[in-house]
């Protein structure tokens, strides 16, 4: 039995070929990248039917099937909605490489907007990250158009 | 309205974590011909196929072509589905429209996964948002770690109430000889296990499992000449809604969960799911949905989950036994797991279930999870509907 499992064999894909991907971030979601990248700011955008703000923006309102057209500055100060703090280790398919844990994340509510973004909370003490703790935002010194822009949110307080 | 359509047979693989001794489309034959047996049927009876699974798990991306040796699709109308985690559940509910509409008679269903070919969280987290969402997130895991941190803080569960769910499961598992994990954990055990999430451990949450389920869908033109007990489908509902994480602000309950059982009820004209349904078997990837999503169906209050648990009413022997199979936490081979959900009902409406057999089962319940924050539900029952 020992020998016939060894014979069993698997076959690995290449990890030295790539096969890069180029998504279209479409209008809107440019913007929100270039605002932060080149003023720090955060872009939403406002549903003309239900009135949300929608940050990240997009052109349209999923629940309302609406083009959304106006735009809102929100942030950068926020709310915690709901967090975890990651303790298991596994490979970034981003980056093929694995995360250092432990680390928190969780959606944060900017002021003035009615969606959340999805993002890295800094912590000393790790009893202080909770839902409905204040956060700002904390951006990377060199930022390149990426929400790896935004380093992470930093408790107040 | 189509025609009445029943389960007339199903069949799924031993599920394991690592299957190394069979490729992916000799896993799908073996549940295949199992279910063919279990009707008493050969792949000559069968007008087509639909099978499924999460692509990014294997990285094969034309499986309806690729697995036709296995599914015994050669020649025949085959189509593949994919929706992520609801994916079993979405090709019963596809299976039984297609046999529904009168343009098929006996449609072979295949949900299947491989998850031991690829790193799970790593191949979840390529469903999210490229632009800005999968930078951040860390696969299932983490998502499900928010809902169970929202609904601990608004409803006051607690780690252990959940840790119930597990022990449930766990122990329901060692009936079902085709589970992956069959061995009794206690309340400790789970709340002893590492900590991957917070409030998430290790014993909380699903494996990834290698393994494959087959069901056979009949119209009622000849379901009771395949099967004297066929187990016939009463209603589907199904809703997906949001498309990445910004949208969903409210975590402390699974909105599609509380619009598709409504429907459900509605069509099945239940008032009291938890008097009226004899089993559930819920797409549950970790303990805490066995809290929160019970309450969103309605099974009882808002934060009342924990009190269920506590006082049996979902065991074997219970009111509402859930998960007679051991569920997800103690099988999950992803696109198969919504399809081995409604293949159990079906087990249980005709009374062959075996060791995991709940007493007279007139009308089961089988859901799907999956995406972000979808569900999909199907009721099963064992009197032809009018």
């Amino acid at each position: 039995m020992a020998k016939e499992e060894k014979e069993l064999l698997t076959i690995h894909s290449s990890i030295s070929a790539e096969q890069p991907f180029q998504w279209s971030a479409g209008k809107y979601r440019s913007r929100f990248l270039a605002e932060i990248r080149d003023h720090k700011r955060f872009f939403g955008v406002r549903c003309p039917r239900c009135k949300k703000v929608f940050v990240p923006p997009k052109r349209i309102c999923g629940p309302c099937f609406a083009e959304m057209d106006e735009p809102v500055e929100v942030g950068p100060r926020g709310e915690i909605m709901t967090f975890t703090i990651l303790r298991f280790t596994f490979v970034d398919p981003e980056l093929g490489t694995v995360k250092p844990v432990p680390y928190a994340f969780g959606s944060i509510k900017l002021d003035g907007a009615d969606t959340v973004l999805t993002h890295y909370i800094e912590y000393a003490d790790e009893t202080k990250v909770r839902i409905g703790a204040r956060v700002e935002t904390v951006f990377e010194g060199k930022r390149t158009g990426s929400m790896r822009d935004i380093k992470h949110f930093r408790l107040l307080e | 309205m189509g025609k009445r359509v029943a389960i007339v047979g199903t069949g799924q693989t031993h599920h394991r974590s690592v299957r190394r001794d069979v490729n992916g489309q000799e896993l799908i034959h073996e549940a295949a011909v199992r279910a063919l047996q279990d009707a008493a049927l050969t792949i000559r009876d069968v007008d087509g196929v639909v099978i499924g699974n999460m692509d990014h798990f294997e990285g094969i991306n034309y499986v309806d072509c690729w697995s036709i040796d296995g599914s015994g699709g050669y020649l025949k109308p085959t189509i593949k589905l994919t929706t992520g985690g609801t994916t079993g559940a979405t090709l019963a509910i596809a299976g039984y429209h297609m046999v529904a509409s009168g343009m098929f008679e006996k449609l072979l269903v295949i949900g299947w996964e491989k998850n031991s070919e690829s790193d799970t969280t790593g191949a979840i987290s390529t469903c999210a948002d490229p632009i800005i969402e999968r930078q951040i997130v860390a696969g299932a895991i983490s998502g499900l770690a928010l809902e169970a941190q929202a609904y601990m803080h608004r409803y006051g569960a607690t780690p252990k109430d959940a840790a119930r769910v597990s022990v449930r499961d766990r122990r329901h598992a060692c009936n079902n000889p085709y589970a992956q994990l069959r061995g009794e954990i206690t309340i400790e055990d789970v709340l002893n296990s590492p900590k991957l999430a917070d409030p998430l451990r290790l014993l909380d949450m699903c494996p990834r499992s290698d393994g494959a389920c087959a069901v056979i869908f009949a119209s009622e033109d000849v379901a009771e000449k395949i099967c004297p007990a066929p187990a016939w489908v009463l209603a589907t509902a199904n809703r997906h809604m949001y498309s990445d994480y910004t949208d969903v602000v409210e975590m402390s309950s699974l909105l599609s969960m509380v619009e598709a059982s409504r429907e459900l009820w509605k069509k099945l004209n239940i008032r009291e799911p938890l008097k009226e349904v004899d089993v559930i078997e819920l797409y549950q990837p970790y303990s805490w949905a066995g809290l929160i999503w019970i309450e969103d169906m309605g099974l009882c209050k808002k934060g009342e989950g924990p009190r269920l648990l506590w006082d049996g009413v979902t065991d074997m022997g219970g009111e509402l036994p859930i998960n007679p199979s051991g569920g997800v936490v103690a099988t999950n081979p992803i696109g198969a797991t919504g399809l081995i959900r409604c293949a159990e009902v079906a087990l249980q409406i005709q009374g062959k279930a075996g060791a995991k057999q709940v007493p007279d089962v007139k009308l089961g319940v089988a859901t799907g999870f999956g995406g972000n924050w979808w569900t999909d539900m199907l009721a099963l029952g064992k009197k032809k509907p009018l």
